[in-house]
């Protein structure tokens, strides 16, 4: 038999070899009452059914599957989906074909979208369709696909990618399908490539045995020949070879041809972030945002619960440093009943060290949940948009005040060393008159304030540029003034993890550089490339 | 951000109304339709949205229609608001959309 192969788009990247699994839709009998408010109580208990099981998988699942199951409940909780099942019921079809039909007809409203992301979502409905199709008895529920199967398939509901076991390898090669579906996320993170749009998947009658699946071309593979199996074979080892590099080299320290030592810190927006992460991979923490503790649907955090995650997150850094900046809020950072609304142009307004310093009572909440955390490993603290150095000396002042305070009721707690943010031009070409007991320079801002562009703003965001000769001197100029001062010089944003600038970043004399975790393996090797 | 004026109304009797521009990255889609409307349940105020300043206007309690709604990235979200706790509610819809849902 020849092999045939199929062109699709790449949803998840990798490459896969193993027996294919040819997902049907089973449809199964189911004895059908001819009163419509039987049906109508059988549609009710399967939604029940399919609303418990939703909660319960919720409960046992991580973070980001999480979030979609949840938008699955929300939608079954919600009468504007069931409603018209049920008027159907009423007029006396029964339950699983009216509740079919009814979503049926909102599936086809996603399908008919404009925009893919929301066609994407059309497989979330079938998923709610199905899950309570099932409970109805309706439809067999999808049986186990061993592991390490390819999954051959029109499409695939996030309930079956979760049913299935993806630690012994697999992959995922659909007739239609969307890179933006829920299933394509859920596939990225767990590493399973996935390949969709392949077009119809006709076998003539004699489904495939074997797979390859390259979801970096976005290619498929069924029943290969054993010449392209060999090939797809010693890629797959090269890949495999190159992984490891990649992970033996993001543990390794980084250093430059000349020697210098350049460490790499983490940004992290949360605790999440961490998980599963080994501290070996980096020489500490460079920036700890702590804007997500101020969510809107939180309000405004308590002290016991700042303190819980600041701790979280030294004790995981295990004595390595941990620079947790103070919040951020206001720009484009919105906290509602903190931040200021309406302002005429919020990125120069009442933000960062700015709003700390006008709303202090919870500026003094934070510093006393820091100060009690500081305990527990190495602490820097940071405070964001400095401009003038009375804002640090004010900072200061309440840092001490609340230290002593806590001090004297006997609470477990230690002051930190207090640094700034430099990204504010004027903190940049000032540097040397704050006391700062370090400086960590924010590159999005500082390019943004020094080029009066914005990046969000396509018509000028190539002025946004961090290797403009006017960023790079306020850059070094920073450099300068902790060489000067003897304090520790950083760089924590966006550019860090920009491989092209990293020559440039090097070249100012920094030697402290904070990327997002996904980004060391990359930086470290952008790093051992950079000749003196 | 520069797009939301509300229009203040003396009576709790007439309907709120302010827009303010989706930003986040793909639009008022499964979780950010999720969260606005988990928002929008917590106060007693009739709360609708719509593309456009005269409707069609969607109940933003139902994630169900919100979705329907299809709203894109960089689309005009009108709100318009009734009842007695009105102009909180407005505050906090408007703020979700500001903040780009926690994810912009």
């Amino acid at each position: 038999m020849a092999e045939i192969q199929l062109i699709g788009r790449a949803a998840s990247p990798g490459l896969a070899f193993g027996p294919v699994a040819v997902l049907t839709a089973a449809v199964a009998g189911r004895t059908a009452s001819e009163d419509p408010e039987q049906e109508a109580a059988a549609l009710r208990s399967a939604i029940e059914g399919a609303r418990a099981e939703l909660a319960e998988q919720i409960k046992t699942i991580q973070s980001e599957a999480a979030d979609i199951l949840e938008f699955q409940a929300a939608m079954l909780e919600d009468d504007a989906l069931t409603d018209t099942a049920y008027e159907l019921i009423a007029i006396g079809i029964t339950a699983d074909h009216a509740w079919r039909r009814a979503l049926d007809l909102e599936i086809a409203g996603y399908r008919a979208a404009e925009d893919e992301y929301f066609r994407a979502r059309a497989v979330d409905i079938v998923d709610i369709r199905d899950r309570v199709l099932a409970h109805l008895g309706g439809v067999d529920v999808v049986a186990g696909i061993a592991g390490g199967s390819i999954v051959a398939a029109e499409d695939i509901t996030p309930s079956t990618f979760l049913a299935t076991d993806w630690s012994q390898g697999g992959a995922i090669a659909l007739a239609s399908g969307s890179p933006s579906s829920h299933v394509a996320m859920l596939a990225r993170a767990r590493g399973a490539p996935m390949v969709v749009g392949l077009g119809p998947l006709s076998w003539h009658g004699q489904p495939p045995v074997l797979a390859l699946v390259d979801g970096d071309a976005g290619r498929v593979i069924f029943d290969p020949e054993p010449e392209t199996i060999r090939l797809f074979e010693l890629r797959m080892a090269a890949a495999k070879a190159e992984r490891a590099v990649a992970e033996a080299t993001s543990l390794a320290p980084a250093f430059v041809a000349n020697g210098r030592r350049i460490t790499v810190l983490l940004n992290v927006a949360g605790p999440e972030d961490l998980a599963n992460l080994d501290p070996a991979i980096c020489d500490g923490i460079g920036l700890v945002r702590t804007e997500f503790l101020f969510e809107a649907a939180h309000g405004l955090p308590d002290e016991e619960t700042q303190y819980r995650v600041y701790r979280d997150i030294l004790v995981w850094a295990q004595d390595k440093p941990v620079t947790i900046r103070t919040l951020d809020a206001g720009g484009d950072k919105q906290v509602p009943g903190l931040t200021v609304e309406g302002e005429s142009n919020p990125f120069l307004g009442l933000r960062g060290i700015r709003l700390s310093l006008a709303r202090p009572e919870v500026f003094r909440m934070q510093l006393r949940a820091l100060c009690r955390a500081a305990v527990h490993g190495t602490l820097k603290v940071m405070l964001p948009m400095v401009a003038v150095p009375s804002e640090l000396d004010r900072a200061n002042e309440m840092l001490d005040a609340e230290f002593t305070a806590l001090q004297a009721k006997g609470v477990a707690c230690a002051r930190p060393p207090l640094g700034i943010m430099v990204e504010v031009p004027a903190a940049a070409l000032c540097a040397a008159d704050f006391g700062a007991a370090f400086y960590s320079i924010g590159s999005n801002d500082l390019t943004q304030y020094t080029m009066a562009a914005a990046r969000d703003i396509g018509a000028v965001a190539d002025l946004n540029d961090t290797s403009n000769p006017a960023v790079l001197a306020l850059i070094a100029a920073t450099v300068e003034a902790g060489l000067k001062r003897g304090v520790e010089v950083s760089l924590c944003g966006d550019a860090a993890a920009n491989t092209h600038l990293t020559a440039a970043l090097l070249a100012t004399g920094l030697t402290t550089l904070s990327v997002s975790p996904i980004a060391v393996a990359r930086l470290k090797a952008a790093i051992a490339k950079v000749s003196s | 951000m520069h797009d939301a004026h509300a229009s203040r109304a003396g009576e709790t009797s007439v309907p709120l109304t302010a827009s303010a521009v989706l930003v986040n990255k793909v639009g008022l889609h499964a979780r950010p339709s999720v969260k606005l409307t988990q928002c929008a349940k917590r106060f007693a105020a009739k709360i609708e949205l719509a593309l456009s300043g005269d409707g069609p206007w969607t109940d933003a309690k139902s994630p169900v229609k919100v979705m329907r709604v299809k709203a894109p990235q960089g689309a005009t979200l009108h709100f318009r608001v009734t009842g007695p706790d009105g102009e909180v509610a407005l505050a906090a819809v408007l703020a979700l959309v500001h903040d780009g849902f926690g994810e912009a």
